[in-house]
């Protein structure tokens, strides 16, 4: 039923994303997108450090570049992230609450692409970025998982998703379990 | 964003299709090909400044008023820009491109949707400075006339220029930044000279056509706004406009690797998303035999 993941996190966001990278299975069939906020001018060595503790391989998408299953993708300093159904389109419009790329943009445009087949997950920061965009996947029948603010480095972001109501929250050790009873069984056995 | 949220947009999206096929009749401007989900966001913040509650209001106020028109192109045409933005790039111009546009008696050079301007003066300063300026002419082009006059005006934020200063020694600048500029009050003129050989001029990618044959075309995230369609024609245009062997620029995250086009260039600097146009002769004669060529 769930076609997409998209997770946005600041600031410790790498350890909470290592720890959920690292933990979903090899089998894991949904694409996964993620928004973590960062400098402009950092290089590619982001999506290299996550891929080195996953199974799974995260890349840095171009503009235009396939939405595939078993696949991870990484904002890229700089731009907005955006999907559109199946490709991913990339902006360099003015940044949303001080972000480029703004959770907000990359969540708001899945749940109008993906409606209720949008899984969102709001892990820990320090701004309110991702609470709008919880709350529209939510409005469109999507799911948004939030990290319980006690297991974040820094509880606001968390918090602010919360807010919006009708959020699952979980511990963080417990996010990949709960992602992995959402993806389909991959009929590929991995990545295809 | 909105105070409205965005799903409450979302609602009337299908309000969009109307509103551009209205923008296209009353006023030229062609926005129907445009990548959906940047556009969305973008109508959405005119919505906002405009204190508007749905589409069909906007398109009322619109085609009511041509100034309102005016502001919807600023809202619409997205001007992040700065001077030696991504340096490694300019770096790569430089030291890679400017070589072989030495072998040219004349060299013309296309800036595509140059914006606000800062990347034309940008490329004046390399070519100055590697003493190719005054046998080059810089045809600097945007659908958006009031950005272009900003270009030609050559006055940036003073703000800006810590950060430009920074790019420009970091792309291998070979003077002092602070040679190219004059402060007053808050403000920075650019020196003159570099616009010597530059031509500004309106130019729409999505309505008009090709209009010289160049040895570099530079098109650096605009293509981005773009659907999928929208992209092969222009890309189509740029092909067509660039000599055998010409340079085509993208931006740092643009991809050949999406479209039809790939096999007629040749990957000239894979990081910085150079690539050169391959030696076919093009006929120019109708675009669809551009679709065989290679």
């Amino acid at each position: 039923m769930y076609e997409i993941v998209v997770i946005g996190t600041s600031l410790g966001g790498l350890n909470a994303l290592r720890t959920i990278l690292g933990a979903l299975p090899k089998t894991f069939s949904l694409p996964i997108v993620i928004a973590q906020h960062r400098s402009a001018d950092v290089g590619d060595g982001l999506a290299e450090y996550l891929s080195g503790g996953s199974s799974l391989a995260v890349v840095e998408p171009s503009d235009k570049q396939p939405i595939l299953p078993g696949s991870a993708y990484l904002a890229p300093a700089d731009y907005h992230l955006l999907i559109e159904p199946r490709f991913f389109t990339l902006s360099t419009e003015a940044p949303v609450q001080f972000a480029r790329p703004s959770i907000d943009a990359l969540f708001e445009s899945a749940a109008d692409s993906y409606g209720s087949h949008v899984v969102g997950v709001v892990l820990t920061g320090a701004s309110a970025d991702g609470a709008k965009g919880a709350a529209a996947i939510l409005q469109k029948g999507g799911l948004v998982v939030v990290q319980e603010p006690t297991t974040a480095e820094s509880p606001t972001m968390p918090e602010s998703a919360i807010e919006q109501g009708g959020c699952c929250v979980r511990p963080l050790a417990g996010i990949a379990t709960f992602l992995t009873g959402l993806s389909p069984p991959s009929s590929t056995g991995g990545q295809s | 964003m909105a105070d409205m949220s965005q799903c409450e947009i979302s609602h009337e999206l299908d309000a969009i299709p109307t509103l551009l096929e209205a923008i296209v009749a009353r006023y030229g401007f062609d926005f129907r090909d445009y990548a959906p989900a940047s556009l969305r966001r973008r109508i959405a913040k005119m919505l906002e400044a405009e204190q508007l509650n749905d589409i069909p209001a906007l398109q009322r106020r619109l085609l009511a008023d041509a100034a309102c028109m005016e502001r919807f192109l600023l809202t619409l045409s997205v001007n992040t820009t700065s001077m030696f933005r991504d340096p490694g790039f300019h770096r790569a111009f430089r030291e890679q491109v400017v070589p072989h546009l030495r072998t040219y008696p004349f060299v013309r050079i296309w800036h595509a949707g140059c914006s606000t301007g800062e990347e034309v003066y940008s490329t004046a300063i390399i070519l100055a400075e590697e003493g190719l300026y005054s046998r080059c002419r810089i045809y600097a082009t945007d659908m958006n006339e009031a950005v272009l006059a900003k270009a030609q005006a050559g006055v940036y934020p003073l703000s800006a220029i810590q950060e430009y200063t920074q790019h420009y020694i970091a792309a291998g600048g070979k003077n002092c930044f602070s040679d190219y500029y004059v402060a007053r009050y808050d403000y920075a003129l650019l020196q003159p000279a570099l616009r010597q050989q530059v031509v500004f001029a309106p130019h729409n990618l999505v309505t008009d056509g090709s209009f010289n044959e160049f040895q570099m075309i530079l098109c650096r995230n605009v293509l981005i706004y773009f659907n999928h369609s929208l992209q092969e024609r222009v890309h189509r245009l740029l092909y067509s406009s660039l000599c055998p062997l010409g340079f085509l620029a993208l931006g740092m995250r643009e991809s050949m690797s999406f479209t039809p086009h790939e096999s007629q260039y040749d990957s000239f600097d894979c990081r910085n998303k150079i690539y050169r146009r391959n030696p076919q002769v093009c006929t120019k004669s109708s675009s669809s035999e551009l679709r065989w060529v290679g």
